[in-house]
């Protein structure tokens, strides 16, 4: 019964989409404001049954009621709470309702708080989030119904893949669809907005928070998924430049460049008809995401769920969807006027610099992404990885990261080159120095040399901003900036050294062996079978010594689950401040000794710390310019209202 | 360097910059992926057309039964690779995929090595009961492909 009723409100939410999306479109057209008003309760109350329904869900799996299909398949009744509900949505399903339940919700909060934009415009947005959802909906309902009843209801559930149960997993997808759902909320107000002709200042500060919401999601979802690949796998990398991880690579490129261009369309109504383009585009980028990730189409070391038929109704949706705003686009482009003029040498200029680049780099992880499945339509198998991506996609990253070492200190609209003549100087030799330095002292390869070397630079330049200025005055929104930007150097400098400096040990040790690997020395005391709640493993125990000196110990695992049976590899991560150790445990030789693999991976830690830094610095940026949203609009309704009791006064006066 | 030029132009700069760089951007992915991207081979392909020494490529075929063999120093294994047709001998320094196993198949990306050995850099099985390389699905000799379904029950 309960199931039923999520089914039913699902339904009402997907027909309220409809009239939502009907009542946008008739205040379009002269006459239609009598329906035009029902867009906003319309958009409520789908968010409250797209809610409800969601709540239907996380319940049916909290009780495991085996009669529906979803549960039955993906839950188990001794597994516990946490990974029960997570259960809900790391299926296919139950992640799709997720979305339109997460799109709904947006929805509704657009509906209720946004009234700074003129009311067609909001009208069109609302219509066009309907237009997206319903799409999402007639996916749900017709092919991927998550309330489906068994006939009979099994004695037991299926479990959920072992992979999966782990705490950071059970987040990180969710935390990307909240990211591509914020970038669905920010194409939706391209649309509003190229329909009714108001590309705006006002329009990129509205569009701004969501724009920064999902891009600060997107950063924690690709840092979080890089980290679990790195331990989970146990191959030692933090990024092999798979189709899955580029499926997330590709909207936060698009979307880094949106957030920076809607900046100088908020700041300086420069970059119109670009920005939106880039909101099509970063909307694009998540379905194309989706596309992959949900087809499996293309190999992936991360294929869990996949299924051809549901890949084409994704394809379908994308090409509805982006189709039509490229069609809108182009009759509409020539109307969005040419904005406010800069001089190249200005703040619009690097961060146009900033755009392409990142719009190159997004092209080439795009090509070389999809370039397997050009070529197989020529019946040639071909695979793509890190000799195209590294080198092809630093050919743009350099230059960009050079630009964002000074583009920070520039001025708007127009800049002379004297003011910023001593900082500029000072990274060039900054650059030239270490980059010498770098080739005399380590001779390491050119791209970990020209990233260190960059890093140092970014790192610097990220701090500029802050010269000759209080700290105490500094506005919220600049600190975010600054830390983003210094996350950035950190990031690159962890993944260069790693790249540069990490050592390897692959080795097949007897038990009192001892193993060097850098500073480190592991000594083999023992090789155990121990037991988990749903898994068998052997268990090495390693005594570890750091230069030298006993520090501590390293129980690295092979692992079996049996239901499903998979076998996995649980490496044991030893931490410094200045790296990780990482070791993974092999097979057994023929002969009884055991093969074990350790890496030493200086300053690898710092990969994903400054992921983190990245992402605070948006959330920095997201919560200064939300309060001074607010700021502004508390200040203008005083304005307003002091204007009324003066007039009101004069009025009294007068009479 | 900005003085002397009207901002209209500036713009057209800018505008000609971005689109250089994008066209750029472009072909350069395509020169790359003509020469980077790593082309697939089945052992009889790899017999009658052997790629460069240097060049890396994939091989995926059917692990020979019996064919395993573990080295002296315990961490390299030595293993035949067929389809039916040919058979190519391949060694794999490292710890071996946990669904690695002989009849089974597999992927190795590496290089030929001049004594007509393929060097694997890195194996690729089935990772977990659902997962398989794409590159296996539905190869041309008939036998592999029902053997590789049979692995795939």
């Amino acid at each position: 019964m309960i199931a039923e009723f999520g089914l039913a409100a699902l339904w009402l939410a997907a027909a309220l989409a409809g009239l939502q999306l009907f009542a946008g479109f008739m205040g379009l057209r002269p006459g239609g404001e009598g329906t035009a008003v029902l867009a906003r309760p319309a958009a409520l109350v789908q968010a409250l049954l797209c809610g409800i329904s969601f709540l239907v869900l996380l319940w049916l799996f909290a009780r495991t009621d085996l009669s529906v299909a979803l549960v039955a398949a993906n839950s188990h009744s001794a597994k516990p709470l946490i990974f029960k509900l997570s259960g809900a949505w790391g299926n296919h399903e139950g992640s799709m309702l997720l979305w339109v339940t997460v799109m709904a919700l947006a929805g509704g909060l657009i509906a209720f708080i946004e009234r700074r934009l003129p009311e067609k415009t909001m009208l069109a947005t609302l219509g066009s989030q309907a237009f997206v959802a319903l799409g999402f909906y007639a996916f749900l309902l017709f092919s991927s119904n998550p309330f489906e009843r068994l006939p009979v209801a099994p004695m037991e559930g299926n479990g959920l893949n072992p992979l999966l149960q782990d705490i950071g997993l059970a987040f990180h997808p969710p935390t990307l669809y909240f990211g591509y759902v914020g970038l669905s909320v920010a194409f939706s107000f391209v649309v509003g907005a190229l329909l009714t002709r108001q590309v705006t200042p006002e329009f990129a500060r509205v569009m701004r928070p969501w724009v920064l919401g999902a891009w600060c999601l997107l950063t924690v979802g690709i840092t979080a998924g890089s980290y679990w690949a790195y331990y989970e796998l146990g191959w030692g990398g933090w990024w092999f430049w798979d189709p899955v991880e580029n499926a997330s690579l590709m909207p936060w490129l698009a979307a880094t460049a949106l957030l920076h261009s809607v900046s100088v369309l908020a700041a300086r109504d420069a970059l119109r008809a670009w920005t939106v383009m880039l909101g099509v585009i970063a909307f694009s980028m998540s379905m194309v995401g989706t596309f992959l990730v949900r087809s499996g189409i293309l190999t992936s070391v991360h294929a869990f769920a996949v299924d051809p038929e549901r890949g084409s109704f994704i394809l379908a949706l994308l090409a509805l969807n982006i189709g039509g705003a490229l069609a809108i686009f182009a009759t509409r482009a020539g109307t969005v006027a040419e904005g406010e003029r800069f001089s190249v040498l200005s703040r619009e200029g690097a961060l146009v610099i900033n755009n392409v680049a990142l719009s190159a780099i997004l092209g080439i992880v795009l090509l070389g992404t999809l370039y397997p499945l050009l070529t197989e339509a020529f019946d040639v198998r071909v695979s793509v990885g890190p000799p195209y991506f590294n080198p092809v996609s630093a050919i743009f990253l350099f230059p960009m990261l050079v630009v964002l070492a000074i583009g920070p200190i520039l001025r708007w609209r127009g800049d002379s080159f004297a003011r910023i003549r001593m900082p500029v100087i000072s990274l060039g030799l900054l650059l030239l120095v270490s980059i010498i330095a770098l080739w005399v002292i380590t001779g390491i390869g050119i791209l970990p040399l020209l990233g260190l070397a960059l890093a140092l630079v970014v790192a610097v330049g990220s701090l500029l901003p802050l010269r000759g200025r209080s700290l105490r005055r500094l506005p919220i929104a600049v600190w975010g900036m600054v830390i983003a930007h210094f996350g950035v150097a950190v990031a690159l400098f962890g993944m260069a050294s790693d790249t540069a400096f990490q050592q390897e040990r692959l080795v097949a040790a007897n038990i009192g062996d001892v193993v060097e690997v850098g500073p480190w020395s592991a000594q083999l005391e023992s090789v155990t079978p121990v037991a988990g709640p749903n898994w068998t493993a052997i268990e090495a125990s390693l005594t570890l010594f750091y230069e030298g000196k006993e520090v501590t110990t390293a129980h690295p695992q092979a692992r079996s689950f049996w239901s499903p049976p998979t076998e996995t590899s649980e490496v044991a991560l030893t931490t410094r401040r200045n790296g990780q150790l990482y070791t993974a445990l092999g097979n057994q030789a023929e002969d009884g000794r055991w093969q074990l693999r350790l890496w030493w991976k200086p300053f690898v830690t710092w990969i994903w710390f400054g992921g983190l830094l990245i992402a605070l610095g948006g959330a920095l940026a997201l919560v200064g310019r939300v309060v001074g949203d607010i700021r502004r609009r508390v200040a203008g309704k005083k304005i307003t209202d002091r204007k009324a009791d003066q007039e009101a006064l004069a009025a009294e006066a007068a009479s | 360097m900005s003085t002397g030029i009207k901002p209209k132009h500036q713009r057209l700069v800018l505008l000609i910059i971005a689109l250089v760089a994008l066209v750029g951007a472009g072909l350069l992915a395509a020169w790359a992926l003509r020469n980077q991207a790593n082309y697939f081979y089945l052992p009889s392909e790899i017999v009658s057309e052997a790629p460069g020494p240097d060049e890396a490529v994939r091989l995926g075929g059917m692990v020979e039964m019996g064919s395993i063999n573990t080295a002296e120093d315990g961490v390299t294994v030595q293993f035949i690779v067929g389809d039916g047709d040919a058979r190519v001998p391949v060694s794999f320094t490292g710890i071996v995929p946990a669904l690695f196993v002989e009849g089974s198949g597999v992927v190795a990306e590496g290089s030929m090595g001049a004594d007509g050995t393929f060097i694997a850099t890195n194996l690729l099985a089935k990772h977990d009961e659902n997962y398989m390389p794409r590159e296996l699905e539905g190869m041309s000799t008939e036998e592999v492909r029902a053997e590789i379904e049979a692995t795939l029950e």
